[in-house]
């Protein structure tokens, strides 16, 4: 396993979700998101990936029926996001998140980045002026959209789009950013956008991203999971997974025998 | 038969086959046109024959006068007046109802059995027949709650009638709602309130609105359950008027007075011997297909008007 004195931003101790029905999607899974650090999470369909991305941020919540069993402890607060007490629009005001297909909302390019400021209260122009245009440079969209702030998002292109999507995520300073495999509908030079952006992104917060691309992981990621049906196969630093996986499942899907 | 080559060994009898077959189409297409065309050409033989039979009433004078013993001079201003504020009493008390049922509903309600029969209830009261809806009102409004045979009563009794049509219409403009757009509300920290306020009801908007319209126009229609509350088929005189020129400017006394409505006028007129009373239903036969005609234009051009700027 890894070895390196990087901080622990958050972690999941022996995690397991049930969906509504009991079906057991996740078993057990216990790993580290370390602070400004890229994990990816790689896997075949339905092995539970983006089950567990989405534990992160509590959307579990949203449908009725599914239950969690297990931690995820966010530091350095110690706060277990996963605990009854604990209110999941709180852990979403820390933890954002990026969609698989781009969702802007059909408002202005400005009311989009803003959005998470409003549903704070926040409604002084001046400092949502000054978010909106930090949030839009920190997804390197400014240059593209500042003369046209107040058109339509829809008005966007496909990346484009998905880098406002990352602005909107970014705007109310998350302490960690989860992507749903967010390149799967995006062309490749939109691709490549997105993860330069997410690289840089790492200066800032702690990234956790859904991959169904294998070669995206080993490209943007400093640490790689690989999960297959419900479990945690393998965790490890990129290049050892891709180079050295410690267990033969991991080698026979890293190279391509498999999935 | 089995293999790749058989079509071409009997290209004949497969292109035979194929004119068979699309044969089928233009005969199917024809009965279609014809079954579209007896209901279009019924409609619009009604239309015409309403308009042409009314046509020497069509003057400002109709609007602007009192029922009248003598047919010439007898108008429609007490019943379109009366249409209108009926009308207005209907929208406020229909549509917030059911926009906020609907929602509740669509957003909030638990998805279990109770929900579910509530669900089958409200789409079987779209269909239960107006006249019930008259006896209930008549008893509930009239009698039990004492509120008279008022505008008021008129008001409310269309409004029940069409409640439904307005839940139905909010429930399916609110599902319309791609489940992406609300994950990326909550996502950044929204409450369920902030959810529907900010995106459902405003991207609903155009559907719920159509469906109000379409539900209004079915109200400025209805007769039977207005009749049954005791609706008054003469009437010479105007409700106070809504608006005054001293301060506060707004006079509630109209929700009281004694009413009628366009379609009551023109049963009544109908129903009478002399012939000249039946151009005057003719005319307002024409009116009231004109403005339903109008409104469900305008349900139409709003929804595309609001749905032009959202695409999912």
């Amino acid at each position: 396993m890894v070895t390196t004195s990087t901080p622990i931003k958050a972690e999941s101790r022996d995690l397991n979700f049930y969906y509504n029905g009991g079906h057991k999607a996740l078993k057990g899974i216990t790993m580290p998101l370390y602070e400004k650090k890229i994990t990816a999470l790689i896997g075949p369909s339905g092995c539970g990936k983006s089950t567990f991305l989405r534990c992160f941020n509590r959307m579990h919540d949203l449908y009725p029926g599914n239950r969690y069993d297990g931690q995820i402890i966010m530091h350095p607060d110690n706060t277990n996001v996963l605990a009854n007490g604990v209110d999941p629009i709180e852990v979403r005001m820390r933890i954002s998140m990026v969609f698989q297909k781009p969702n802007p909302f059909p408002k202005s390019i400005y009311e989009n980045v803003a959005y998470g400021l409003r549903v704070r209260g926040e409604n002084n122009k001046r400092v949502v002026d000054d978010k909106v245009e930090e949030a839009l440079k920190g997804a390197a969209l400014w240059e593209e959209v500042k003369n046209r702030l107040h058109d339509l998002a829809f008005n966007l292109s496909g990346g484009q789009q998905q880098r406002l999507c990352i602005a909107r995520a970014l705007a109310t300073d998350p302490e960690i950013m989860l992507f749903d495999e967010p390149t799967s509908a995006l062309d490749p030079i939109a691709t490549a956008n997105i993860e330069e952006l997410m690289s840089e992104l790492r200066n800032k917060l702690t990234i956790l991203v859904v991959t169904h691309n294998m070669q995206q992981a080993a490209r943007v990621s400093d640490y790689t999971a690989y999960m297959y049906l419900g479990e945690l196969i393998e965790y490890g630093d990129t290049d050892m997974i891709f180079t050295r996986p410690t267990r033969k499942e991991t080698e026979d899907y890293i190279t391509g025998k498999f999935g | 038969m089995s293999n790749q080559a058989s079509v071409l060994d009997n290209l004949e009898e497969v292109r035979a086959m194929i004119r068979r077959h699309k044969f089928n189409d233009y005969v199917f297409s024809i009965i279609g046109l014809i079954a579209l065309m007896i209901g279009l050409l019924t409609l619009l033989t009604l239309f015409v024959d309403l308009v042409m039979d009314g046509y020497p009433r069509f003057t400002f004078e109709f609007l602007s006068e009192y029922p009248s013993r003598r047919a010439a001079h007898a108008g429609l201003l007490s019943a379109w007046i009366g249409s209108l504020l009926v009308m207005v009493v209907t929208f406020l008390s229909a549509v917030p109802m059911g926009v906020a049922a609907g929602l509740y509903l669509e957003e909030y309600a638990p998805k279990n059995w109770f929900s579910d029969l509530i669900e089958i209830n409200v789409t079987n009261l779209a269909g239960v027949p107006s006249i019930v809806y008259g006896l209930l009102a008549l008893g509930l409004f009239v009698y039990i709650l004492d509120l008279g045979q008022s505008i008021l009563t008129a008001g409310l009794t269309l409004g029940l009638l069409i409640l439904p049509v307005v839940i139905v219409a909010t429930r399916e403009a609110v599902r319309g709602i791609p489940v992406a757009i609300r994950e990326a509300a909550y996502a950044v920290g929204a409450t369920k309130w902030q959810v529907v306020l900010h995106h459902v009801l405003h991207y609903s908007f155009g559907g719920i609105l159509t469906g109000v319209i379409i539900g209004m126009a079915r109200a400025l229609g209805e007769t039977a359950p207005l009749i049954t509350i005791g609706a008054l088929t003469f009437i010479a005189f105007l409700p106070p008027s809504p608006i005054t020129d001293t301060p506060p400017f707004l006079n509630f006394e109209w929700l009281s007075s004694g009413f009628t409505v366009m379609p009551i006028q023109m049963f009544n007129w109908l129903s009478r011997p002399d012939h000249a009373f039946h151009m005057n239903a003719a005319a307002t036969g024409a009116l009231i297909i004109v403005v339903t005609l109008l409104m469900n234009g305008t349900a139409i051009w709003l929804r595309y008007r609001i749905r032009k700027n959202i695409k999912w």
